[in-house]
């Protein structure tokens, strides 16, 4: 029994001296982002973070989640900032004391893609609530993210708008994934189907098949991000300080620049905006 | 090949070797504590009749079919700040994977040692303790007495582990540079719609999982000659 013993002792110090594997005792220069798909998946944060980390030596763990797993993440404890995309449930995270402010730092556009075939004639247009509203009469299959992301939150909010219940086209035309933006993507090239997209996932995106971007422009599709650092008072941690020199850096005129220099194929995926809110 | 010019420059910007290296060390660090912990469990369940005994037989075998996304869920809602063992702060550490993971793989070695040990418990039971062996000796002769079998059992554990993806996903985040591991960077590659990379990834991970496999029956099979 003494060996067993010793093995199983053996096994959790092997457990908890893993490579960093305990973050309680990691320094206080790793912090923990947690931020939607759309940063992460066009390459954004990888290529101002190391900018970042090369100044202050505090290095930034992304965690890449939909705006609402990013906020659940953080009210648990689990993140030191979140950096996200959906106005009402920001407000509803500092309403109940998460955090006292936001800052934007960056915005972009939301557009509508589908099948170059465009079965419900919406191509060309600049009004996502008149271009849903064909979607739904032509009952051609729409992808929806489900997964209460910003992006599923503004599809929500446009649907709204026309009056429409999408549910009412659940398991026929109306194609509720519950995925990410890329599934959500993927789905629609292949089937094929309309969808509502970031404009940087899709301008990073690899996988277009037949999708083309058929309705942009509308203000109603403005995609505003916002960096949003955590209350001392309901999460006191040894990090907040370091997220706090981040939070400052992505509005600073340095990480504003990094932001707006990113290009995927020549085109800026990104506005900074610390300066003039949109 | 121009289609997997993905591949080459992830392998070429050593970020690719990094992600094998945590895949490999989380896989193998999780069978290695399920096989310390399930082939003596296994064994023993044969060997003894205690109460209980079939209950844990039965757990084990129902649980083959665990599901990672809860054993993910479960962990992480432990593991989490605000949970009763957030003070450990390994969630979203590679720590929190190998857990995770061992839990998965725990009970496959557990069943199919087991299952080995039964049989040889009814054929060299008797002779073994007419030699003078107690109980608690038997145990070891027995793993080794069936060590292919029980070498099965621990590769079934490992290939549970290597290919799983939705346990590690929840408890691990899939952070660059420190959890990411070749099983989520191939969702991500999907979710970018980067599908040749995702496929190319996915042909090395079964390269190495054939290459540990034949490597562990090598040696096993030169020691039993």
């Amino acid at each position: 029994m003494r060996r067993i013993r010793r093995w199983l002792f053996a096994l959790l110090a092997a457990l908890v001296t893993l490579p960093g594997a305990n973050a309680a005792d990691a320094p206080t220069n790793t912090i923990r982002l947690a931020t939607t798909t759309s940063l992460d998946n066009s390459g954004l944060l990888g290529a101002i973070l190391p900018i970042f980390t090369k100044e202050t030596s505090i290095e930034v763990h992304v965690l890449a989640q939909g705006t609402g797993q990013a906020l659940d993440t953080a009210r648990r404890g689990d993140a030191d900032l979140v950096l996200v995309h959906d106005p009402e449930a920001e407000e509803q995270f500092i309403a109940e004391g998460h955090a006292t402010a936001r800052r934007q730092i960056a915005w972009n556009d939301f557009v509508i893609v589908g099948p170059g075939a465009d079965p419900a004639h919406i191509a060309g247009g600049h009004d996502a609530v008149a271009a849903l509203t064909k979607i739904a009469e032509a009952k051609v299959p729409f992808v929806s993210r489900g997964d209460r992301s910003g992006t599923h939150a503004l599809e929500l909010r446009l649907w709204k708008a026309a009056g429409i219940d999408p549910k009412n086209g659940s398991g026929n035309w109306y194609r509720d994934i519950g995925g990410g933006m890329g599934q959500a993507l993927n789905t629609a090239a292949a089937m094929p189907a309309y969808t509502l997209s970031d404009r940087g996932t899709w301008l990073s995106f690899k996988n277009k098949g037949p999708l083309a971007v058929l309705v942009e422009g509308d203000p109603r599709l403005i995609n505003r991000y916002d960096v949003i650092v955590l209350n001392p008072d309901k999460h006191p941690g040894p990090r907040l300080a370091a997220a706090h020199r981040l939070a400052e850096w992505l509005i600073s005129p340095e990480g504003q620049k990094a932001i707006g220099d990113y290009r995927v194929e020549g085109e800026q995926l990104f506005h900074p905006s610390a300066a003039s809110p949109r | 090949m121009d289609k997997f010019a993905g591949l080459s420059a992830a392998l070429a910007s050593g970020e690719l070797w990094q992600i094998i290296a945590l895949s490999l060390t989380v896989s193998l660090s999780a069978t290695a504590a399920a096989a310390i912990l399930g082939l003596p469990l296994g064994v023993a369940l044969a060997i003894w009749h205690f109460p209980g005994r079939h209950f844990l037989i039965l757990a084990a075998n129902a649980l083959l079919g665990l599901p990672p996304a809860v054993v993910g869920l479960a962990l992480y809602l432990l593991l989490s700040g605000s949970g009763p063992l957030g003070f450990l702060g390994l969630l979203f550490t590679p720590g929190a994977m190998v857990l995770a993971q061992a839990v998965l793989a725990l009970p496959i070695v557990t069943a199919l040692a087991h299952r080995a040990a039964e049989d040889l418990w009814a054929g060299y039971g008797d002779a073994l303790m007419d030699l003078g062996a107690n109980k608690l000796r038997a145990v070891p002769a027995l793993i080794a007495m069936g060590r292919l079998s029980m070498l099965t059992a621990v590769l079934a554990g490992f290939g549970r582990t290597v290919s799983e993806v939705g346990a590690i996903l929840v408890v691990g985040g899939n952070i660059a540079g420190y959890t990411r591991t070749m099983t989520t960077a191939i969702v991500l590659e999907t979710s970018k719609g980067d599908l040749p990379l995702a496929l190319g990834l996915g042909l090395v991970l079964i390269g190495l999982t054939v290459m540990i496999s034949a490597a562990a029956f090598g040696l096993a099979g030169r020691s039993s000659a």
